[in-house]
């Protein structure tokens, strides 16, 4: 009796180490997370408006209907982007999300405090390789470092009414994601 | 043959232990420091670098981009403050005020996050669109027929969610439960 008790003890404990491992493991393998459900609908390194979510259909679960959005799809890998997103009326945001998902920066109008947010985004050893005295380093131009060389970008509008929808879409319409190398597109 | 009959109970227990304990932190959405306020709960943590491995693994699972911290909070309700599941056959009535935030929405979906099909393609309100008392306070009905009042059509679904996502707002890791953060009271009215 004693045998099995023990036993069962340990079996919780081994089952303890599965749990943790699986917790882990878990966004690594998963197939249907946000950026693989991305992945099939948008390119890479250009800004992609999201078709609105609908009863029917929407690309991703829990997406706000108010929003009209846009997702960059960003691969580092060939040297860091340049982000530029007008602002629309209401409120617009801009969130970077990792490989797996994880939030780590966003910025909305009022932070940015002028009328096109603007950004640079590398990776950290893209931004340590930068010459600390060139221009790009001066004060009005944010850099925001990825911890993963690819990831999403949602850029977001909101139409505080239906009505405002399409101004919100043709706002976040002209938002641009573009290697810092190539030369900008005329608009 | 003992030992044998032995090591495999223990690596069934393992398992079951494992995978089920797995399961029930997913389906759960369980994460580290949750913010509840009533029948609402935000985890501000998720938004952020620092999400936990569970928040991790079960924003992978369900599939979606969580809220960015910077961007806004997202709070979500499943029940009534009295522990009733949010049943799309029942009049639910929404009462109250919201934190300061520049703006918000309220949106219903099912189970699985998807928005729920009506006739008048109402999946949600915004901070703009509600009518409001003289004290700025509001009302708002989640129903399956149409109501006076700001109507939330629920569809009829038997089970479902609301996300009450703040925009701009100072709530956030370090908000703890209290009067600066006044959630609106749910309550199941009347049910057939």
């Amino acid at each position: 009796m004693i045998r099995w008790l023990l036993l069962a003890l340990g079996g919780a404990l081994l089952g303890g180490i599965v749990h943790l491992a699986t917790i882990i493991i878990l966004p690594r393998t998963a197939t249907q997370d946000a950026y693989a459900r991305l992945s099939r609908i948008v390119p890479i390194n250009t800004v992609t408006a999201l078709p609105e979510p609908t009863a029917e259909s929407a690309p991703m679960p829990f997406m706000d209907p108010a929003f009209a959005s846009a997702v960059c799809r960003y691969d580092l890998s060939q040297g860091p982007l340049k982000l530029n997103v007008p602002v629309s009326l209401a409120y617009t945001s801009v969130s970077f999300y990792t490989r797996y998902d994880v939030a780590y920066y966003a910025i909305n109008d009022r932070a940015a405090g002028r009328r096109v947010i603007e950004l640079d985004l590398m990776t950290v050893e893209q931004h340590n390789q930068m010459p600390e005295d060139e221009e790009i380093t001066a004060a009005d131009r944010l850099i925001v470092e990825s911890p993963t060389l690819t990831g999403l970008i949602a850029i977001r509008a909101l139409a505080p009414e239906p009505g405002f929808m399409p101004m919100a879409q043709s706002a976040i319409a002209n938002a641009r994601c573009v290697r810092a190398d190539e030369p900008k597109p005329s608009r | 043959m003992r030992l044998l009959l032995g090591s495999l109970f223990a690596l069934v227990v393992a398992a079951v232990v494992g995978l089920g304990a797995t399961y029930l932190a997913l389906t759960r959405g369980a994460a580290f420091g949750p913010l509840t306020i009533g029948s609402w709960t935000a985890w501000p943590k998720t938004g952020t670098a620092d999400a936990d491995p569970y928040a991790r693994a079960s924003i992978a699972r369900i599939g979606r981009l969580p809220t960015a911290l910077g961007d806004g909070v997202a709070f979500t309700a499943s029940a009534d403050d009295n522990g009733r599941p949010l049943d799309g056959r029942c009049d639910v009535v929404l009462a109250g005020v919201t934190p300061a935030a520049r703006f918000w929405t309220l949106t219903l979906y099912n189970a699985d996050g998807e928005l729920v099909a009506n006739s008048i393609k109402r999946s949600g309100f915004t901070s703009q669109e509600i009518v409001r008392h003289a004290d700025g306070s509001f009302e708002i009905v989640a129903a399956p027929r149409a109501n006076p009042n700001n109507w939330l059509p629920s569809g009829g679904v038997v089970r479902y969610v609301l996300l009450l996502r703040l925009y701009d707002t100072a709530v956030g890791v370090s908000t703890k439960a209290g009067r600066e953060v006044p959630m609106p009271t749910v309550n199941v009215r009347s049910c057939p």
